[in-house]
């Protein structure tokens, strides 16, 4: 296939596109309450109605509110696109048969004008929810592997590596290290066999935003790798991604093979001397296979432990071979940037952030979902404007971002902007995205000793301060939780955090007391109110139970 | 071959190229303590009871290569009290009741536990209930005593090549098994060689027939082999 192959199949495909088309989400969560029967059941009202010629249905990604899910987009010419919630199964006739005009009756829907939408900022989302990620036709009529094609014709590897890193990109795996850097460190290896590891093994409790990239818009990921792997002149990729996402295993298979089909990827691509192929390998549950080093130990089928770096991936990482790995997101946002350009991205966000952030916002605010914003928004916005802030009866009191590895920040430091550097001097981090909300029932003793449980569970065992700190550290938490901790205890706590932040030999054991130390940082009334009191006598009394 | 140059507690060392600051460190008589670390098999940075301040930074010794323009600090207030809490965490995960042990006098942990001034343990103990396997003919395995630091796992697999342990479980519940956990004695690929007893840092694994304090390790008998097969010198 060559480039204007690819533009008359997306025109041939653009051409094809009905009247009104019905969007239906079949991510995760939407298809797990119900929406496969809601896309049956419009189907079979078109084809019944004889709507055939004029409305089709299309089963795509998220569409972002996932509280309100199943999910219902109706596009129709000259008429504003509406976005069912909430449907049933019932009410499905009643949206086929309205598509093209007002409204169906008595189906809710959403404001697309809302701040909740309105707000957002699509880079790395720009075609969830509006390709069918199923089809590799419908993706490559939004635009996929243009960039691919753009990269491999009209630049050079260097100034692809140059292109992303002016862009300013930054990794969105958490720990926010320079991408353009980590791509020019192996591109500047001798040649040789390379490899590009995609690293979607997304664990944190709370998180969804790699899910939903890989469920609604999988050509997405496989473009940003081929980009990358033409880049630091790799010819094979590898996706590991978790084997609790059976169906974005699924969808990346189909588009493995689809692309594969059509030659984008594989050998000559683009007849071009350039080859590239991609394999997918699933994780069997271990949250360290998060962490890149234990990530390579799994694809090679070893057990999934992290080693000391350096030396780094980029240097010696599969097979001893130097290795690029990212995460979803970061390559999410590569196909973008050659189509665009470095300075263009580079205008988007802060000083030291640059682009958008995808977050799974969850918790306690009306609207939970998908949301991608701005870097450089304050917490206020995301969380009282697009999130709709506290449902009825609930005052807002902090957000944990970073999952187990990340902190709370408190609601009266709710105008800090995300960005890594703010989060981080908060003693939080911007980590792969999940964004919980609480309010004022959540004990954060409770959270810190859930997290610190978490990581106790997953720790692999290889290093004393991990794998036998954070069981003490989980003990400790525990009774001061139940009210049975002297005070010295605190002291304690802090002590052994302080040891297991410094010495663990992973990113996972070094960041397992963070939930910690950022709760007793603002929180820390909560700790010492739940102490046995001087005299024997505390709120929390053992003596009192 | 090219040297470089580092600082160690204030006094310029050099280092052969490739050397680990643990090696240079010895070299230099300044001792650093370790546990996992055994001379002859791969280095895995997993006690961290060698981390050693490099520049401001806490990395492992034994896996960190020493080199030009290091202020490397081996004996800080702050690492004599991560290592003091490293040891009494080891005490406290499983059960090590010296008095009763096979390896006491032998022991790795008891001395390091004395030479870092260990006298008690800040940590509950967790007190696990663990195995011991003695179906072996000539050697013992006794969990309870079992610090996870693989040494058995590496020499079996680096000297002998036999490749008969390995570590099954995540965390806490990290045990070492031989085969794919068969009992030791109906191990298939086991040689019963013996190196990882002389490569266990305490009485985990023993010789049979040893009891209290018996259970002497021989790691001389490692290093000779290890000499003889990368030297071809064959005598210690």
């Amino acid at each position: 296939m060559d480039l204007n192959d690819l533009i008359a199949l997306a025109d041939r495909e653009r051409a094809d596109r009905a009247p009104v088309e019905l969007g239906v989400c079949l991510a995760a969560s939407c298809q797990y309450s119900g929406a496969e029967q809601i896309c049956r059941s419009l189907s079979e009202t078109v084809v019944a109605g004889g709507l055939a010629g004029r409305v089709r249905v299309r089963k795509v990604g998220c569409l972002r509110l996932c509280s309100e899910g199943p999910l219902v987009r109706a596009e129709g010419e000259g008429t504003p696109p509406v976005l069912y919630r909430k449907v049933t199964a019932e009410q499905a006739p009643a949206i086929a048969r309205a598509a093209g005009g007002a409204p169906a009756d008595g189906v809710a829907t959403a404001d697309l004008n809302a701040p909740f939408f309105s707000m957002q900022r699509s880079i790395v989302l720009e075609n969830t929810g509006r390709v069918e990620p199923e089809r590799i036709e419908s993706a490559i009529a939004a635009g996929a592997y243009r960039s691919l094609s753009l990269a491999l014709h009209e630049m050079s590897p260097e100034a692809v590596v140059d292109e992303i890193t002016r862009s300013g990109l930054r990794g969105r795996g958490g720990a926010g290290y320079p991408t353009g850097l980590k791509w020019a460190t192996v591109a500047k290896m001798p040649p040789g066999q390379k490899y590009v590891v995609c690293n979607a093994d997304e664990g944190d409790p709370g998180a969804f935003m790699d899910r939903s990239v890989l469920e609604s818009d999988p050509h997405r990921v496989i473009e940003g790798m081929a980009i990358a792997a033409f880049a630091v002149g790799a010819d094979q990729g590898f996706i590991y991604v978790r084997g609790e996402y059976p169906l974005a295993i699924e969808r990346l298979d189909t588009a493995i093979r689809q692309a594969r089909r059509l030659g984008l990827i594989g050998s000559d691509i683009f007849e071009s001397p350039f080859d590239f192929r991609v394999d997918l390998r699933i994780g069997a549950g271990a949250f360290v296979c998060g962490e890149e080093t234990a990530l390579l130990q799994s694809i090679e089928g070893r057990r999934g432990q992290p080693r000391p770096r350096p030396p780094y991936p980029a240097e010696s990482g599969l097979w001893g071979c130097p290795t690029l790995i990212n995460n979803v997101e970061t390559f999410a946002n590569v196909p973008a940037i050659i189509r665009e350009g470095a300075d263009w991205f580079a205008g988007i966000g802060t000083q030291g952030s640059k682009g958008t952030k995808v977050f799974a916002l969850a918790g306690k605010v009306r609207n939970t979902g998908l949301v991608e914003v701005p870097m450089g928004m304050t917490l206020r916005a995301i969380v009282e404007s697009i999130g709709g802030g506290p449902p009825e009866g609930s005052t807002i009191k902090a957000v944990q971002t970073g999952g187990p590895s990340g902190g709370c920040i408190p609601s009266d430091l709710f105008d800090t902007p995300v960005e890594y550097e703010a989060l981080k001097a908060l003693g939080s981090i911007m980590g792969s995205g999940g964004m919980i909300v609480m309010d004022q029932h959540d004990d954060m003793v409770a959270l810190a000793r859930y997290f610190m449980g978490f990581c106790m569970d997953e720790s692999c065992g290889k290093c004393v301060p991990c794998r036998s700190g954070t069981v003490q550290l989980y003990r400790m938490l525990d009774r001061i939780e139940r009210g049975v901790a002297a005070p010295e205890e605190l002291e304690r706590l802090e002590a052994l955090c302080d040891m297991v932040k410094h010495a663990s030999l992973c990113g996972l054991g070094q960041a397992a007391p963070n939930p910690v130390l950022s709760t007793l940082r603002f929180f820390r009334h909560e700790y010492e109110a739940k102490l046995i009191g001087k005299n024997g006598e505390g709120t929390h009394s053992p003596i009192a139970r | 071959m090219a040297v470089t140059t580092l600082r160690l507690n204030g006094a310029m060392i050099s280092a052969r190229e490739g050397q680990t600051i643990l090696e240079a460190a010895r070299e230099a008589g300044t001792r650093i303590p370790t546990l996992c670390h055994l001379d002859g098999v791969s280095p895995v940075g997993a006690c961290r009871l060698c981390l050693v301040e490099v520049n401001g930074r806490l990395m492992p010794s034994c896996v960190t290569k020493a080199a030009e323009e290091m202020d490397v600090r081996t004996d800080t207030e702050q690492l004599r009290e991560y290592r003091k809490m490293i040891v009494e965490l080891l005490f406290a995960e499983r059960n090590h009741v010296c008095s009763v042990c096979v390896a006491d006098g032998h022991c790795e942990l008891q001395n390091l536990a004395e030479e870092l001034g260990v006298d008690h343990i800040r940590f509950d103990y967790l007190a696990p209930e663990c195995g011991v396997d003695l179906s072996h003919d000539r050697y013992g395995q006794d969990d309870n005593r079992c610090i996870l630091c693989t040494r058995c796992v590496r020499v079996c697999d680096e000297v002998e090549g036999a490749h008969t342990w390995d570590v099954a479980g995540r965390g806490a519940r990290s045990r070492v098994i031989t085969d794919l956990d068969r009992p030791w004695g109906e191990s298939s690929t086991c040689t019963s060689c013996g190196k990882c007893v002389m490569a266990c840092p305490t009485g985990a694994l023993f010789h049979r027939g040893a009891s209290v304090a018996e259970n002497v390790h021989d790691r001389a008998m490692l290093r000779f082999l290890i000499t003889a097969r990368e030297e071809k010198r064959w005598t210690v």
